[in-house]
């Protein structure tokens, strides 16, 4: 019993917060909906009338006509006024329904701004504690599950005027017919609604069951391989049938369900429609109503039953709709970005120096920089280095403010990064990543990407990054379209591009977080020489692999948040953990002579 | 996490002969799933059902106006009631008969469902790796998925009320014409300009909605990109660009949905004017002419209720029209999944191979990708038996290819593979995936514990336990870093193996490979940076593996190949230069090259 209580006490609160979200789309498009609101008046008013007409037309046309016959003047205004009081309805459903179309797509298109842009001004660490499939959902099925309940809308509450009208015409008719017909309207609302509570959660399972054969379908084929080698097609099929089965079974179930509900949705009006019919008739014989009446009143009951399952729709619309709309707020009150100065200060011209003082950044709980403090001279080469998770790539980031620091500043060029412009500081320092994204566009705009690059400049830029000659070995050279749906790249070939993105901005301070990983030994060699011989900035190199240590001026040492030696890569040799992780690097590459017996 | 985040829109080109046009389609669908065949017996059922339920109504105010209460007779209550009272009854049994066609419609379309994506799925798992390339993964997963469920949405919905509204329509005419096949006629007359414009809507809306589809594609897709590029976005400044296109692709999206819209909004009221039209015909002409053809005013009557029934679906059908499209669209691109060639006939019985160590051999070995370029070019190559070998080459020299055909993943498009003497494509399938286990490049595993994923290494007969898993490890080295974690060797993975690290996973992979005790170990070196320690374990564990069999490791470390027995350097396809490691030093060659950027890139001892 208490479980009942709650569950309605639940069900009638998220029928109020519905009504409260659609309360709030219509604010913001009041317009339309007001007219598919005028349309749908006039709808249910054109109905009653061409039932009352059709009513007419039997009374004074037909059975005049088979008795004794008909005035033609009579005859043509009676089809006229048939014919134009349908037109009118027609005109009207139209207005209705296009405008509330346009109501809810309006509200569609702007509810999905909103969230595009707070996506826009949401920082980097927002995006990264999200899954992209989670945000793609927000932006795409949380907006449509949100607004699609506004569709309905005006044709609902509509059908309440279409009652109304309905009512007062039955009783201004017969009161006695009424009371029959008044019996049968709430019983096909409370049919309505069972149905409503009864199919969401068979709906519900449904739903769940599909999600999981989808996921083991993805699984499975994703491991396509390793099942044949392994030899476990048979097994992958067993699993992949039982989560079928489940799905069947939940169909079936709620196939069940519509098989007991909608031929009542037929029946219950027919039913309510023949009693009405005996009723009618014995009024008729009384002389208590006329045959005119009677085709008034079935007709217009006949017309009743499918606006009323309309309700029925839109209350199943509202639970997702307040789902959708309650997850979507949770990215609206997310806490916003870092604060851009006023007056942006301009950077020094020619190659900045970078410099740390205390800096201190957590991840959550986790204290990843700790009183950080160090200098790199405008145009010097540092290779940065440290133990898996010692808070190398969190560096990288910072330094060119895709977040801010907890304590501590860091200053570019002698200006704290908080006071540049951050349009100046992306055109001046630039940060290549270990994977970086491809747009889907040309290889061309890839590279340029609204730097303003010329064509010069970007093939120059893909040269210095050793990516010149295969990008003029793709199909369409540099207009050849990669990303998502273009050309596959190898992921040196991404790197390559990615890095050619960064030199093509001229950048005075360049930072590879790993970038170079997937490239071949060969053509990294040969990157990270000409990057440090022509180059004209500020290089800091995150360094795997011992080959870019090699190549810097000096090395820093990050280890526990902080910097624990800096200097020269000979000098650092004599400190004892920094000589480890070397030796373990090239162990790791592989230079093992140990091998017993062979 | 990017695969599934593309939209499964990956058209293929390849629709199967036969299955052009939607007759075909449905032909062939329901050849294929034979229990669909009761399942139309059904719906056909339904239908006749529901369509005497509608015109029963009709007929009973006929029968109440003519014969009840008409013309000049006292009105006859009890018939009324008899007749009334009859109509409830039958309108109560339709309502059953209904109830109970539509439960085994519903039953029988679920049953016929879930065996048609079994049997998909079992083709897919049945492909050769030719046909299962990374992009077609995502397709055939939408085919399983999505497409099916298409299908159901056809099945239990729209495609039930185009036999429905059919019948419907049929019964009322023919009604309509026991009561006066002149009036019929002129309702004819009256809404054939309603097909008509049905028609052009339909054709309208098809084009709309196809639009909205592709609209809302690049919508998708412009928020993706922003969402998997946020970091370069920022790291850019990209942010106008990309507000810009965003913008740009929802106003695009919702200037189609309103240009669906115009012609959704006209359908039913077209049904609903002619439906009027119609309606004066019949008033106009049976007022004018009725009498003199003996028509009785209850028929009349009755006859303005059935002019009723006809509109509604007529427009629904035309309303359906996009759903049905879909769904056939959809049902001919599983099916073109069926008739795809399953590539590998397995021998039967098959030759069973010899214990211990085997040799292997390749004879003139050509392979391309279905459709695509060819990966290698005539490779002959003798590998010893118990003969520790390496392949190695730049990314895309073919040694991945290569060693997938090893394993009898796909057979070459011509030369030959033995082991140990026999050709690889005599062998049969039990005693290959014993005798032959490859480690892919990245260490897929099951969502399940480490143990269940070890103990899939061995199937079937001789089938692993908790012992032999354990020992697995033991005999790699690896016991300590299992007893490290929490739960040990109950330790859930996750999906793909995402919940271990990648070195972790590369172990679990190893040890699925050493449970199996194969003759030949095929390795296909993990390139992912690990720490060192971890790093050590793996060289280690195996080293450990390789013991005993013959090993082919496609080595991305030359510190690999320099501890090989044999290597094999491969360029573009071809096999240009073989030997041991200082042998090939002092060719010079492509070898050379390799080895001297790598160890231009480690050397720090200058």
């Amino acid at each position: 019993m208490r479980a009942e209580v709650r569950k309605n006490e639940e069900q009638r609160s998220v029928f109020g917060r519905g009504i409260r979200i659609i309360v709030s789309y219509v604010r913001m498009h009041p317009l339309p909906f007001t007219i598919s609101l005028v349309g749908g008046v006039l709808y249910s008013a054109a109905t009653v009338a061409s039932t009352i007409i059709l009513g007419r037309v039997t009374d004074e046309i037909i059975y005049p006509a088979f008795r004794s016959g008909v005035n033609t003047r009579t005859l043509w205004g009676g089809v006229a006024a048939l014919v134009c009081v349908v037109a009118v309805r027609a005109g009207a459903i139209v207005l209705r329904r296009y405008f509330a179309g346009m109501t809810s797509y309006r509200m569609q298109a702007s509810l999905r701004t909103r969230v595009i842009e707070r996506y826009r001004d949401l920082p980097l660490a927002f995006h990264r504690s999200r899954p992209a499939g989670e945000l793609l959902a927000h932006a795409e099925a949380d907006v449509q599950a949100a607004t699609d309940v506004l569709n309905p809308v005006p044709f609902s509450v509509t059908v309440i005027f279409l009652v109304l009208f309905a009512v007062i015409s039955l009783i201004l008719t017969d009161p006695l017919l009424a009371s029959v017909g008044l019996v049968i309207l709430p019983l096909l609302g409370l049919l309505n609604r069972f149905y409503g509570r009864t199919v969401e959660p068979a709906a519900t399972a449904a739903q769940q069951a599909i999600g999981e054969v989808s996921a083991i379908a993805h699984e499975s084929i994703d491991g396509a391989l390793v099942v044949k080698t392994l030899g476990r097609e048979d097994s992958e099929v067993s699993r992949f049938d039982q989560r079928a089965a489940v799905l069947e079974q939940e169909r079936v179930r709620m196939g069940r369900l519509r098989a007991a509900f909608e031929p009542a949705f037929e029946t219950v009006p027919n039913l309510g429609i023949i009693a009405l019919l005996a009723m009618g008739a014995w009024r008729l014989s009384t002389g208590a109503v006329t045959v005119g009446t009677m085709v008034q009143v079935v007709s217009l009951f006949q017309l009743l039953a499918f606006p009323m399952r309309m309700i029925g729709f839109v209350l199943a619309l509202i639970p997702r709709a307040v789902v959708g709309r309650e997850r979507l707020q949770g990215i609206f009150v997310e806490p916003s970005s870092m604060s851009t100065p006023e007056q942006g200060a301009d950077l020094p011209s020619g190659p900045v120096g970078v410099s740390l003082r205390s800096v201190a950044f957590s991840y959550g709980e986790h204290r990843v920089l700790n009183d950080l403090s160090f200098e790199v001279a405008a145009d010097e080469s540092v290779a940065l280095v440290g133990p898996t998770g010692a808070g190398k790539s969190t560096l990288a980031e910072l330094l060119v403010r895709l977040a801010d620091p907890d304590k501590g500043t860091i200053l570019l060029g002698g200006i704290d990064l908080r006071q540049i412009a951050p349009g100046h500081l992306r055109q001046s320092a630039a940060v290549v990543f270990q994977r970086s994204f491809m747009f889907a566009t040309s290889v061309k705009d890839n590279i340029a990407l609204d730097s303003g690059a010329s064509e010069e400049e970007v093939v120059d830029a893909a040269r210095r990054a050793q990516a010149d000659d295969f990008i003029r070995v793709l199909p369409q050279g540099y207009d050849t379209v990669v990303g998502e749906r273009g050309v596959t790249l190898s992921g040196g070939q991404r790197q390559r591009i990615a890095l050619a993105r960064a030199l093509a901005r001229k950048p005075r301070l360049l930072i590879l977080d790993d970038a170079t990983s997937a490239v071949d030994p060969t053509v990294e060699a040969a990157i990270l020489n000409r990057l440090r011989a022509e180059l004209n900035t500020t290089l800091i190199v995150i360094a795997y692999r011992v080959s870019a240590i090699a190549l810097a001026d000096r090395v820093l040492f990050l280890e526990g948040g902080r910097i624990q030696a800096s200097g020269k890569h000979g000098e650092l040799m004599s400190f004892a953990p920094y000589e480890a992780m070397v030796r373990a690097y090239e162990l790791g590459a592989g230079a093992s002579r140990v091998r017993a017996g062979r | 996490m990017m695969r599934s985040m593309r939209p499964a829109s990956a058209e293929d080109p390849e629709v199967s002969p036969g299955l052009d046009g939607a007759w075909n389609v449905l032909r062939r669908g329901l050849a294929e799933s034979p229990e669909l065949r009761s399942g139309m017996l059904y719906t056909i059922a339904l239908a006749v059902v529901s369509t005497i339920g509608s015109l029963a109504l009709p007929v009973l105010i006929q029968q109440v106006l003519d014969r009840g209460l008409g013309g000049n007779q006292e009105p006859r209550l009890g018939f009324v009631l008899w007749v009334c009272a009859l109509t409830a009854v039958v309108t109560g049994a339709i309502y059953f008969a209904g109830r109970a066609a539509f439960a085994r419609l519903t039953t029988s379309s679920e049953r016929a469902l879930r065996t048609l994506r079994v049997r998909v799925f079992a083709h897919i798992h049945s492909l050769s790796i030719a046909e299962q390339t990374e992009q077609k993964r995502g397709v055939y997963v939408a085919r399983v998925t999505a497409d099916v469920d298409t299908l159901s949405h056809f099945l239990e919905w729209s495609g039930v009320s185009w036999i429905t509204g059919s019948v419907l329509i049929v019964g009322t005419f023919a009604l309509m014409a026991v009561y006066s096949w002149q009036l019929m006629l002129i309702v004819l007359v009256s809404i054939a300009p309603l097909a008509l414009i049905l028609r052009l809507l339909q054709v309208n809306l098809l084009s709309s909605y196809d639009l909205v589809r592709t609209r809302v594609g690049q919508t998708l897709s412009e928020i993706s990109e922003s969402v998997m590029g946020a970091d370069v976005v920022r790291a850019y400044g990209l942010d106008e660009r990309i507000d810009r296109r965003l913008k740009g692709a929802i106003d695009r999206q919702y200037r189609a949905q309103m240009r669906a819209m115009k012609f959704q909004a006209m359908v039913f009221p077209s049904g609903n004017f002619f439906g009027a039209v119609a309606m004066g015909a019949v008033v106009l002409v049976g007022v004018l002419f009725g009498p003199s053809w003996g028509l009785s005013s209850g028929r009349l009557v009755a006859f303005m209720f059935l002019v009723n029934l006809l509109t509604f679906p007529l427009a629904e059908m035309a309303e359906n029209f996009d759903q049905t499209q879909t769904a056939i669209a959809g049902w001919r691109k599983v099916l073109a999944v069926l008739d795809i060639p399953r590539g590998l006939e397995e021998p039967s019985p098959g030759v069973i191979l010899p214990e211990g160590e085997l040799s292997i051999e390749a004879r003139g070995v050509e392979f391309s990708y279905t459709g695509g370029p060819p990966v290698l070019r005539g490779i002959d190559l003798d590998v010893a038996a118990g003969a520790h070998v390496a392949i190695v080459g730049e990314t895309g020299c073919g040694k991945t290819t290569f060693a997938k055909l090893l394993s009898r993943l796909a057979d070459p498009t011509s030369g030959q593979i033995l082991v140990g003497g026999v050709d690889l494509t005599e062998v049969a399938p039990e005693a290959r995936r014993r005798a032959i286990r490859m480690v892919p490049q990245d260490g897929f595993l099951f969502d399940g514990t480490i143990r269940a994923n070890v103990a899939y290494g061995r199937s079937g007969a001789g089938r692993a336990d908790l012992a032999d898993v354990e020992a697995a490890f033991r005999e790699l080295g690896l016991e300590d870093w299992l007893e490290w974690l929490p739960q040990g060797i109950d330790t859930r993975v996750g999906q793909r193996g995402e919940d271990l690290s990648a070195g972790e996973a590369q172990m679990v992979a190893l040890a699925r490979a050493q449970i199996a005790e194969p003759s030949i170990l095929i390795l296909d070196e993990a390139t992912s940076a690990v720490d060192p320690e971890t790093e050590r374990a793996l060289s280690e564990a195996l080293r450990r593996l390789s013991e005993g069999r013959t090993t082919v490791t496609i080595a991305h470390r030359l510190s690999t190949a320099e501890a090989a027995d044999w290597v094999f350097v491969f360029d573009q396809g071809r096999l240009v230069e073989q030997g041991r490691h200082a042998e090939l030093l002092t060719l010079g060659g492509r070898y050379t090259d390799l080895y001297q950027s790598w160890l231009g890139n480690t050397q720090l001892h200058a």
